[in-house]
């Protein structure tokens, strides 16, 4: 990035004025794998499919559920265009969702040095989508091929859910889904979503709705969950166990 | 001569009853020679927040600024209101940033958080905090005003008798130093309100 011959914009204008690069990176995460989130009314659930294009892939050591602060966590979807490419596409587009997660984890303990107060969930999206905008305009760089769906309790108790963008857009959000099949996830949950949703019954809802568009079997394995209750404010990764559990109940 | 000492300062807050109070005195000083019979050290950041900054008078008024700058940035940013706890730690994150050239004041926190409690704090040049629930002091008067608080104090104060304790406490500290006193102000905060009265004791 400090060779001065790349010190110019890739993300320019096309005539129309349309940023083709972001449009084409909003292509690679509706290539990606498939994350819905629903805000209830006493917490906030996020999941995603996990599989990966070969068995021999160690899925342990895969983790796409991230906590960033003590109440908030990020799942990211979008990878390279050709998925079943494993390495390169793969790497990238986990990559970038790891270095986003890095900064926003450093960005949220400077909070904490300076202010002795946990970041508030909405100020965490902020920042984040203020790091995705940069990478639209600066020397050098291509913007990130991922979007994020970010779970937290905010200050004010509130559970909320975001969902951040490549272009640093973001938005606020009762349920939503991106990647693969997110219309008809979408669908799904606009027919099932309630406002005086509990938490219980927004995680059976998210697994439902994933098991929708899901190739083959969806177990234990193939699927991370995480989820953030107002009752102690702390956003954790549901293990296998737990998930197996939810999954009994759902059939 | 310490760099500290050079204007003259003298400021106390106290805890009562779901209030707190703070007051200073009102002297500015180039040494021995009054310059000044009405410089305030003590500022209302909000409804629920005063600080009062004790030292180098030039310190007093750009870290006043700072405090100010950095507010209104984060109530805008986060939509709320800075609390004390917070006020505090963004107070001694500011002078630590100066470790290897500090600036030169030594201030205390008042307030009231968000359950109406009162909150004290009190920091040295480099943003060491502490907390306490009686009262807290800074200035050039510090050996004084400690004795005094330590005498006239008592737990759970209703707002008047906290007006009368700090007073007495402020007045009698300030005439036993030569770099301190010409006038002072007492403020005295609740969930309903401030009320600020000037009292008034020697001037010289």
């Amino acid at each position: 990035m400090g060779d001065s011959a790349y010190s110019f914009s890739l993300t320019t204008f096309s005539r129309t004025g349309k940023l083709l690069q972001i449009e084409y990176a909003l292509n690679a995460v509706a290539n990606g794998r498939t994350s819905l989130g629903i805000c209830a009314k006493d917490g906030v659930v996020i999941a995603t499919d996990k599989k990966l294009s070969s068995t021999l892939v160690d899925t342990d050591q895969v983790s796409k559920v991230q906590g960033i602060t003590e109440g908030s966590g990020f799942v990211y979807s979008g990878l390279g265009p050709d998925y079943r490419v494993l390495g390169e596409s793969l790497l990238v587009g986990f990559g970038l969702g790891v270095e986003l997660v890095r900064k926003a984890r450093k960005s949220s303990q400077s909070y904490y040095l300076q202010y002795r107060e946990n970041k508030p969930v909405s100020q965490l999206v902020k920042s984040t989508a203020s790091v995705m905008q940069e990478y639209t305009q600066s020397g050098g760089v291509r913007p990130f091929g991922v979007s994020l769906l970010v779970a937290g309790v905010d200050a004010d108790n509130t559970p909320r859910l975001y969902q951040v963008d490549p272009s640093g857009a973001y938005f606020g959000w009762k349920a939503t889904a991106i990647g693969k099949n997110y219309v008809n996830a979408k669908n799904f949950l606009e027919k099932r979503y309630q406002d005086d949703m509990e938490l219980e019954d927004a995680i059976h809802t998210a697994l439902l709705t994933l098991r929708e568009g899901f190739e083959g079997e969806m177990t234990n394995e193939n699927i991370e969950v995480g989820v953030v209750s107002n009752v102690d404010g702390k956003f954790r990764v549901l293990t296998p166990e737990q998930i197996q559990d939810y999954l009994d109940e759902a059939n | 001569m310490s760099i500290l000492e050079y204007n003259g300062a003298a400021i106390i807050a106290m805890a009562g009853k779901d209030c707190v109070g703070i007051a200073c005195d009102t002297r500015l000083g180039a040494q021995a020679q009054t310059v000044a019979c009405d410089f305030r050290k003590v500022f209302k950041m909000s409804d629920k927040i005063f600080v009062g900054l004790a030292g180098l008078a030039t310190d007093v008024l750009t870290m006043q600024n700072l405090l100010k700058f950095r507010q209104n940035l984060y109530e805008l940013r986060e939509d709320r209101e800075l609390t004390p706890k917070v006020f505090s730690n963004v107070l001694s994150n500011l002078l630590y940033e100066k470790r290897f050239g500090p600036y030169f004041i030594e201030p205390v926190v008042a307030g009231l958080d968000e359950n109406n409690q009162p909150f004290l704090s009190g920091m040295d040049l480099i943003g060491a905090p502490v907390y306490t629930d009686d009262f807290v002091v800074t200035g050039t008067a510090t050996a004084n005003m400690y004795g005094m608080c330590e005498t006239l104090y008592k737990k759970d104060m209703e707002p008047d008798q906290l007006f009368e304790t700090l007073s007495q406490a402020l007045l009698a500290s300030l005439d036993r130093d030569a770099l301190s006193g010409w006038g002072a102000t007492v403020h005295i905060i609740t969930k309903d309100g401030v009320t600020s009265r000037e009292l008034k004791g020697r001037m010289d």
